[in-house]
């Protein structure tokens, strides 16, 4: 599952996600981040596997961390999708693929928001979801 | 064999027993009956299609306004639509940008908004005479509102689609969608197995006259379309249809990003299966429709042919590209194509569509899709280069490099390799730099390795077009070997065009 890291400018400096790895032993993978200049702490965006999302959201809490988890990466409005899969071949981790009868589907655990289906879409149908 | 009339369909439609299915069935069916058989059996094959179609609009009469004006400039939605027809008629293309929201809304949308029933923001000017003394107008209407909303596409339902990949190194914006750098990946359009001209390709029941499903109202054929091509596979038609009967699903503004907007046209031809050619016809598969795969990272008419691949190939997702396997999205809807074909099938069924044969077929022959003829000169590179072009050896300092741009009283210096490959490019501003910074040492250090280059043979348009998006202003104009041939900047371009 997809949650953000929102980290404070006071521990920005510390290499937590280095010590939650060491401490948990659990595997994260980092989609991105985002350090805001002096004073204005900084997100990071991990993928964490779920049954170990207590046990990591612990681990980042106790260091002072706050921890959203998000529920949807990318927002599909389905009265603007056509259906026409433009987005498939963009997509770098293939999220995006058909189902059966041609509508598309989205394996949302492999999205890591980089927004290329965004810009793709013809139909403005898919935005980046917030945390 | 005895074939069937366009009367014994309609009657059959008329008592309720007319046998109708979708052009996705009727490969089996005639697999297993033979064309005779199926031509027996099927009265209708139902087609479809849904996807972009730069070459739609539609026209519009407004009604006369008091006092009355006649229109010279009008825009719905801050979209510009033409208006130097009578007084308050204008045509709006799908692909005309809006004047302040430029490429996220067009005439595409304005037509979708219209046919969603959304109020639409009307602005015209005009000179004023006599007759239509008002200068301007502002209102806002609905499609209930207006008198005529007719949708009227000069070219539409092309038979197939050539299809698109990017063998340049950088990502390109076009109608086919975002294509990725180095072949990242494959874009194609049309139905394929549902291909309306497909499924006749040789007009026997499509042309001028022929009723079909258009964005979910009953439209016409008008003709053949704009650029429609039979000796290659590449028909295409014109349509018209009343866009008070649409359905806003299946008409759809879109915008292709960095390209423009378009409109997604929905389109369904039914095919009356008059005898056994009809049926045999309609057999056709996605196996059986074979299109180019083409580079459109070379920005010219004739764009290389990488190879050739069918539907069925494209469907599966995946093509293998100079031994890569390459994903593959449609810009048309499958899923939407189909909805079509099936909802054709149940107008016909329930006795609310019947099809008509055309006054004139599509021609099959006498036509050919001509490249522009163009007059005047079309410099390239080589017309405007200076031949003697100095660079520097690899290896050698900032001091050297500025010498030598110092006494050659220019600002860009290609850095060449012992071999005389082109490596690096320092400009003036780059020595600049790395004297304020004291970094005098090493051209090595300081030149820009990844650099812009031209093609002698490239037109002066394309390279002015990359100097723009590099922000840039010169580009080494090299041989395949990487030899630098000459130079081309900025400064080049601009005394070739004030010579105009």
């Amino acid at each position: 599952m997809k949650i953000t890291l929102h980290v404070t400018p006071d521990i920005t400096p510390r290499p937590l996600v280095a010590e939650v790895i060491l401490e948990t032993r659990v595997l994260l993978n980092i989609d991105w981040a985002s350090v805001k200049p002096k004073g204005g702490g900084g997100e990071v965006a991990i993928d964490v596997p779920h049954d170990q999302y207590d046990q990591v959201a612990a681990a980042f809490e106790k260091r002072g961390a706050t921890i959203t988890a998000l529920v949807q990466p990318v927002i599909k409005d389905d009265d603007e999708c056509v259906n026409c899969g433009a987005c498939i071949s963009v997509c770098p981790t293939g999220v995006i693929s058909f189902r059966d009868d041609w509508s598309v589907q989205m394996d949302l655990e492999k999205c890591v928001q980089c927004g290329a289906c965004v810009t793709m879409c013809p139909h403005a149908a898919l935005k980046v979801g917030k945390y | 064999m005895a074939g069937k009339t366009i009367e014994d369909i309609n009657a059959k439609i008329a008592d309720g027993s007319v046998h109708v299915v979708t052009a996705e069935e009727m490969p089996d069916i005639v697999a297993e009956l033979g064309p005779d058989g199926a031509a027996k059996e099927i009265d209708i094959v139902t087609t479809g299609t849904f996807g972009a179609m730069c070459s739609s609009g539609a026209f519009f009469n407004l009604g006369h306004s008091d006092p009355p004006i006649k229109m010279q400039k009008v825009w719905l939605n801050d979209v510009e639509a033409y208006a130097g027809l009578a007084a308050i008629d204008a045509y709006i293309g799908a692909s005309q940008l809006s004047k302040s929201r430029g490429m996220e809304y067009g005439g595409a949308h304005v037509i979708e908004d219209l046919v969603a029933g959304k109020s639409i923001d009307i602005h015209a000017t005009a000179y004023g005479t006599d007759c239509y003394p008002r200068k301007v107008l502002d209102t806002t209407v609905t499609i209930d509102d207006i008198n005529q909303a007719t949708m009227c596409n000069p070219r539409n339902g092309y038979q197939k689609y050539n299809v698109a990949t990017n063998c340049s190194d950088r990502t390109l914006y076009t109608y086919m969608g975002t294509l990725l750098p180095d072949c990242g990946n494959v874009t194609y359009s049309g139905a394929g197995v549902l291909s309306p001209i497909y499924n006749d390709p040789t007009y026997q029941t499509i042309g001028l006259g022929s009723r079909i499903f258009l964005c979910g109202g009953q439209g016409y054929v008008t003709g053949q379309g704009t650029q429609h091509d039979p000796a290659n596979n590449f028909a295409t038609m014109m349509v018209q249809g009343d866009l008070k009967q649409m359905d806003k699903k299946y008409v759809r503004g879109a915008t292709f990003h960095g390209y423009g907007t378009s409109l997604y046209v929905g389109i369904g031809i039914p095919i009356p299966i008059l005898n056994a050619d009809i049926a045999k016809a309609t057999a056709v598969t996605d196996a059986d429709i074979t299109v180019d795969v083409l580079d459109y990272g070379v920005a010219r008419r004739s764009r290389p042919v990488l190879r050739q691949v069918t539907y069925e190939e494209l469907k599966s997702g995946m093509i293998d590209i100079n031994g890569r396997e390459i994903t593959t999205s449609p810009m048309s809807s499958f899923h939407d194509a189909r909805a079509i074909a099936g909802e054709l099938k149940d107008w016909i069924q329930k006795g609310t569509f019947y099809p008509t044969l055309p006054v004139e077929r599509l021609p099959g022959t006498g036509v050919e899709c001509k490249p522009m003829k163009q007059i005047g000169e079309q410099p390239t590179v080589a017309d405007v280069i200076a031949k003697r072009v100095i660079t520097i050896q690899q290896g050698l300092t900032v001091e050297d490099a500025a010498k030598v741009i110092m006494e050659g009283n220019f600002n860009h210096l290609p850095v060449v390799s012992d071999k005389g490959r082109l490596v690096g490019i320092i400009t003036a501003w780059d020595i600049a730099k790395a004297v304020a910074k004291n970094k005098r040492d090493k051209l090595d250090d300081i030149m820009t390795r990844a650099v812009v280059t031209a093609d002698a043979n490239e037109p002066i348009d394309i390279v002015a077009r990359r100097l723009e998006q590099h922000n840039i202003s010169a580009l080494p104009v090299v041989d395949k070997h990487s030899r630098v041939m000459g130079i081309i900047t900025s400064d080049d371009i601009s005394k070739l065009v004030a010579r105009r």
